[in-house]
Parts: structure tokens; C-alpha cells; sequence
């Protein structure tokens, strides 16, 4: 077996996981990409613990290791998504904008009604202008009602 | 690691097979962050998962291949399946599941592969091994794995319960109750982390502190709250959160 094969294969699905987690908005379809990249992690782990012929067997311990992590990762993932679900009445990850910066928070809230990125279109006052007010003023008093 | 290296381009048995589930395991994870639909993609996860352990069988892995199957597709997938519902997700297609940077994520993700690829055919192009069945069974990978890592596997041990206690913590409503009702309205962190949104939009000022500590008992019905809800009138007030941890448990 050429270790190219897996390794390559390992380095295509780590890149599908790096564009789901950048590209989804539901938080739990972001947890699925993470769990993809620690499986092309695994992957290149178990290849290059045959190839290395490791007599401790390392590198399917550390895989064993990662799964384990990972489902502690998911637990705990899927602990906070329901929390916030619960507070916010949403999992879109493009709406919560508790933590930005000051000077970001209004262009980011204006834009984020109209499902755009916010921070590479920032302050886009043309196209975010309208959306605001076709999406709503303030998305943090529509998660509310949404929740009460 | 031998001394005669075999040509890349026409793949042995072993390698096709491998290929192939590699194709398979890439197309589903694919189809995982480009479907549509929520719960399509959980089970494209699963092709995805499967694909993979047969891939670590071909690799001669095959403990890793199980637990594999076990951990992932047994577990994972079915807690992520479960957040899906909890969070009562729309079952059908639904529009908005891409965020508005698709192109720029598409960049990266096309950068990354570049680049992972370049490295890693300059690197491994020679790389070659011939697999032998038993390097990854169940006795050698226990016996390695409870003689030399023993330590790490006592240390993840106890790392797993830390996360079990933590997501136990985390998703139930009345341990937090407990400390929220003492509390006067307003003085929560939740009340600093509305204050964002209120600096600027200002109309609906007066009805966020009301919803604040009604949302969590209201939002949390039909969730895990329910079992609990007739335990929250029995309990004194005053008592604390590990006193009634047990009560739920018994």
C-alpha cells in the first residue's frame, strides 16, 4: 500500500470539514464538519502507524484516544447548542453576535438579518440598510419572543 | 521502508479497494456540507463513517475499524441526530443552511487542500509498505494500549466524565434554576449580553429583562425540562443543586 492514497485522501477530507465548518450557519452542521476534520486526523494516524510499523502502536492508540475525545467533544458541543437553543430560541451561528466587538455591533446586526457574512462585508451600509429592515430591526429582540 | 518500491500509477487490489472507499467516504462528506436538508447530512455522515472503517479494515486496522463503527456511527451520529430534534430543526429542504461567505469558505477550503496535497505527494511519493494482517488486532492493540499508554487511557477516563458532567450540567434547567431565583432580575450575565443589542436598537429595551428569566423556563417545555418541571415545585428553594441531583436520579 502507498501511503499516498490514504494521506491524500485524509488531506481532501480535512479540506470538505475546514469548508463546512466555514461555510454552514446551524451549529450542528458545524459540529458535523469538526467531527469530519478529526476523521481525516484519524485517518493519517492509523497510515502512518502501519507504515511506521510502531511497535508500541501509537498512532491506533492516539486514534483511540481521538474518538474518545471527539465523542466528549460532541457531548458537551451538543450540551451547549441546546443551551443556547434554549436562551436564544436559535442555533444560527451567524446570529449570535453577543460577543463582538462595539464599534462591529451595528453593521454586524444589520447584516446578519440578511444571512451575510458581516465581517468580511462589513460596514456595506447599501445592501445592509434595507435588510434591516426587511429582516427585522433588532435580531436579538426577535430571538426572544421567539423563545418566551 | 523495503528496499523495492512498486510504481504508483497501477494500483494493487488492496489499493483500489482502499480507493474506492476513499471515493465513497469523500463524496459523502461532500454531500454533508452541501445538502439541504438537516438529516441528510447526519446520514451522509454515516456513509461517510462506514466508508472510513472499511477503509482502516483495507489499512489493516481493524480494532480502530470497529470502534470506529461502535463510537462514531453508533453514538455520535445518533446524539447528533438527537440535537437535530432537540433543536427542532425543519425536516424538509430548507434554504438557509449556507451562510452568506460560501465563496470565501470555498477558497480556503480549495487553498487548504492545495497546499495538504503538494506537501504531502512532495513528502510520501516514495513511501511504500506492505500490509500484514495483525498489526492492529484487538490483542495487540490491548495489550499495548494497557502497558505502555495506560496512563494517557486513565487520564482520557477521567476526561470523559468531566465532559459527562459537564454536558449533564449544562443541558439541565433546574441546576441553574436553583441559583437564578435568588438573583434579582437583571443582575445575570445574560443582562450585560443583552446590553449590545440594546445600545443600538433601544425599541424593545423594556421587554428584554422580562422574557430573560421567563425564556428558559418557557423555551425548555417540550425539551428536557418536562420531566423535571413537577420535581420544581416540591423542592425548597433553598436547596442546593446536589441535593437534588439523586432525587431526579432514583
Amino acid at each position: 500500500m502507498h501511503v499516498v492514497y490514504p494521506v491524500i485522501v485524509s488531506a481532501l477530507l480535512f479540506s470538505i470539514g475546514v469548508y463546512g465548518v466555514l461555510a454552514r450557519r446551524n451549529a450542528i452542521l458545524v459540529l458535523m464538519s469538526v467531527e469530519l476534520m478529526l476523521n481525516a486526523v484519524n485517518l493519517n494516524l492509523v497510515v502512518f502507524d502501519v507504515w511506521l510499523r510502531d511497535r508500541l502502536h501509537g498512532g491506533q492508540v492516539l486514534t483511540l484516544f481521538v474518538i474518545v475525545i471527539a465523542a466528549a467533544e460532541v457531548g458537551l458541543g451538543l450540551a451547549i447548542v441546546l443551551s443556547v437553543f434554549r436562551n436564544r430560541g436559535t442555533v444560527d451561528v451567524d446570529r449570535l453576535r453577543d460577543l463582538t466587538e462595539r464599534g462591529l455591533t451595528a453593521p454586524g446586526l444589520a447584516s446578519s438579518g440578511s444571512g451575510s457574512a458581516g465581517g468580511a462585508a462589513g460596514p456595506s451600509t447599501p445592501e445592509a440598510g434595507p435588510a434591516a429592515t426587511a429582516g427585522g430591526g433588532s435580531p436579538g429582540g426577535i430571538d426572544r419572543s421567539e423563545a418566551g | 521502508m523495503t528496499s523495492q518500491v512498486p510504481d504508483l500509477w497501477p494500483p494493487s487490489a488492496q489499493e483500489v479497494v482502499f480507493l474506492l472507499l476513499g471515493v465513497v467516504a469523500l463524496g459523502s462528506a461532500l454531500l454533508v456540507v452541501t445538502t439541504r436538508q438537516l438529516v441528510h447530512a447526519a446520514l451522509w455522515l454515516v456513509v461517510c463513517f462506514g466508508a472510513l472503517a472499511g477503509g482502516y479494515l483495507v489499512l489493516t486496522a481493524e480494532f480502530v475499524a470497529w470502534v470506529q463503527v461502535l463510537i462514531y456511527v453508533g453514538a455520535i451520529v445518533v446524539l447528533l441526530l438527537f440535537g437535530i430534534m432537540l433543536t427542532r430543526a425543519p425536516i424538509g429542504r430548507s434554504a438557509d443552511l449556507d451562510s452568506g461567505n460560501r465563496v470565501a469558505a470555498a477558497a480556503v477550503a480549495a487553498a487548504t487542500a492545495a497546499v495538504l496535497v503538494t506537501v504531502v505527494v512532495q513528502g510520501f511519493a516514495t513511501a511504500y509498505t506492505p500490509l500484514e494482517a495483525g498489526g492492529g488486532a484487538a490483542a495487540t492493540l490491548g495489550a499495548s494500549l494497557f502497558r505502555t499508554w495506560v496512563l494517557p487511557f486513565e487520564a482520557l477516563s477521567v476526561l470523559l466524565l468531566a465532559a459527562l458532567i459537564g454536558a449533564i450540567v449544562l443541558s439541565r434547567t433546574d441546576i441553574g434554576a436553583a441559583a437564578r431565583t435568588p438573583d434579582p432580575p437583571g443582575t445575570d450575565p445574560a443582562g450585560t449580553g443583552t446590553a449590545l443589542p440594546v445600545s443600538d436598537s433601544g425599541g424593545p429595551d423594556t421587554t428584554l429583562p422580562a422574557p430573560d428569566s421567563p425564556a428558559p423556563d418557557t423555551g425548555t417545555a417540550p425539551d428536557p425540562d418536562g420531566p423535571d418541571g413537577p420535581n420544581n415545585p416540591g423542592v425548597p428553594p433553598g436547596e442546593t443543586g446536589s441535593g437534588r441531583v439523586p432525587r431526579d436520579g432514583g
